[in-house]
């Protein structure tokens, strides 16, 4: 029980995909403009890790060593283009905001390095815990970020306005540097200096 | 059996794919009916927008069906194609501003020197939304706009009151300029802005403007001005750029002038 804890929870301080193993920068710059898109990323990338660590966990003792890679990625492909169908259906105001990014999961370094450093040596249900854990990882830094750049950005959370700014008639002068993709840049920059302080374990040797 | 014999790989390889592309027909073809509804939706809730016609909560369909009508227009002769005219494809219910843009028979290519908008093609025929009231009488008429921006193609709908100078509306349902900058051409507030401006002065010529900054109070060509988006000067001028193109002969132009002609 307790080992399946840590397979679940590790990823989000100790182990976190984003803050400690530098993987999937790229969507975390680019959809957390606004919480409510970073909301349906990581709701969406969790789903995606979970299920491809599965589904590569239950065929693992059949996949041979030379052709792995590509049924990993048609296994994560399959499984991003149904989620981009499904928020194209059911939450069609955020498809258009995200664009093209849902379908860049497929290049997401976590989707694979979880599938490869974990789903192929361990059963399938460890697998599936650790690919939601690795996914909280990654939805923690997003949604952390996206708080942070939709209220000082524009001084909203969700759309709806927290400080009401100087364009609408209200006293908040709003700081477009942080919709801009350079801020989630410094953000995750001070996430991973302060989870570093806490755990100096993590700090590389010089 | 060891997993790197010839046979099972292949095997294992051909199965994953056959799954996988089960599942992914299955979710594409099932949804896509609540998807094509989706998308249908958002684009009258947008000409609704800029009619001034919507608030959350009103039944979309409903009011569109009551209040407005769609008609193609052929931009080179700015007359309206008569419904003996329309074909299969060539209908307002399949008017598609990108698709038609880029197709080689219902698009056409704009010369550069003319191409202020920086769209390279654009439809032959375009539609046009008119908004009635409830004696029959036209009170507006709402126009697709597309052109470039910073960093992608904005593509929105103006609205003209009967008198066809005043602007009545003003809405992008489509772009990807940076957000809280640019983006704000999405912002209700700045929208707001260009209703009751005029659009051409009493020459005719093109005149709406929108500037880099603000609007001075005691210009008397204000009313032909629009407060520029601070911080945002590329998507500004190609906004400006993009009025400027529809509203002109190579746009709407002779659409206005035909019009004009009727009344």
């Amino acid at each position: 029980m307790k080992k399946y804890k840590e397979i679940l929870f590790d990823p989000i301080f100790n182990n976190n995909p984003i803050a400690l193993q530098i993987l999937g920068i790229c969507s975390a710059l680019a959809v957390t403009s606004k919480l409510e898109t970073s909301v349906v990323m990581s709701i969406a990338v969790t789903l995606v890790v979970a299920f491809s660590n599965l589904f590569v966990s239950l065929i693992r003792n059949h996949i041979s060593s030379s052709t792995r890679i590509l049924i990993e990625m048609t296994i994560i492909a399959s499984l991003v283009i149904i989620a981009d169908q499904l928020i194209k259906a059911f939450a069609y105001d955020v498809s258009k905001q995200l664009s093209v990014y849902v379908g860049l999961i497929i290049t997401n370094c976590i989707v694979m390095g979880r599938a490869e450093a974990f789903a192929l040596k361990n059963k399938p249900f460890p697998s599936f815990l650790d690919g939601i854990g690795n996914g909280l990882g990654y939805s923690f830094i997003l949604l952390t970020v996206g708080f942070v750049r939709e209220l000082i950005g524009s001084g909203k959370l969700f759309g709806i306005t927290i400080f009401s700014s100087v364009n609408d008639g209200g006293w908040y002068l709003p700081n477009g540097l942080f919709l801009l993709a350079p801020s989630a840049f410094f953000l995750i920059g001070l996430i991973i200096w302060t989870i570093r302080t806490f755990k100096p374990e993590q700090v590389e040797e010089e | 059996m060891s997993s790197d014999n010839l046979k099972k790989t292949i095997g294992v390889a051909l199965g994953v794919c056959l799954v996988a592309s089960i599942l992914v027909s299955t979710a594409a073809v099932e949804l896509k009916p609540i998807q094509t509804k989706n998308a249908k939706l958002d684009l009258l809730i947008n000409i609704l927008e800029a009619g001034d016609l919507y608030s959350p909560g009103v039944d979309i369909q409903q009011t569109y069906n009551e209040k407005i009508s769609a008609e193609l227009i052929e931009l080179e002769t700015g007359k309206p194609l008569t419904e003996s005219e329309y074909t299969a494809e060539l209908t307002p219910e399949k008017f598609d501003l990108k698709s038609w843009a880029s197709s080689p028979e219902l698009g056409t290519p704009i010369p550069s020197e003319q191409d202020l908008a920086d769209i390279k093609r654009q439809p032959k025929y375009m539609a046009v939304y008119t908004v009635k009231n409830t004696d029959g009488e036209i009170e507006k008429y709402i126009m697709p706009i597309m052109g470039t921006g910073l960093w992608s193609t904005l593509y929105g709908f103006i609205a003209l009151d009967k008198d066809l100078k005043t602007i009545k509306g003003f809405t992008f349902y489509e772009h990807g300029e940076t957000p809280g900058l640019g983006g704000e051409v999405d912002n209700p507030k700045w929208k707001q802005q260009w209703v009751g401006k005029k659009a051409f002065d009493d020459n005719w010529d093109v005149k709406i403007q929108v500037l880099k900054g603000t609007v001075d109070e005691t210009d008397p060509n204000k009313q032909f001005k629009v407060d520029g988006l601070s911080g945002s000067t590329l998507t500004t001028r190609g906004v400006d750029n993009l009025v400027r193109y529809w509203l002109g002969e190579n746009g709407y132009g002779h659409f206005i002038d035909y019009l004009r002609g009727e009344s």
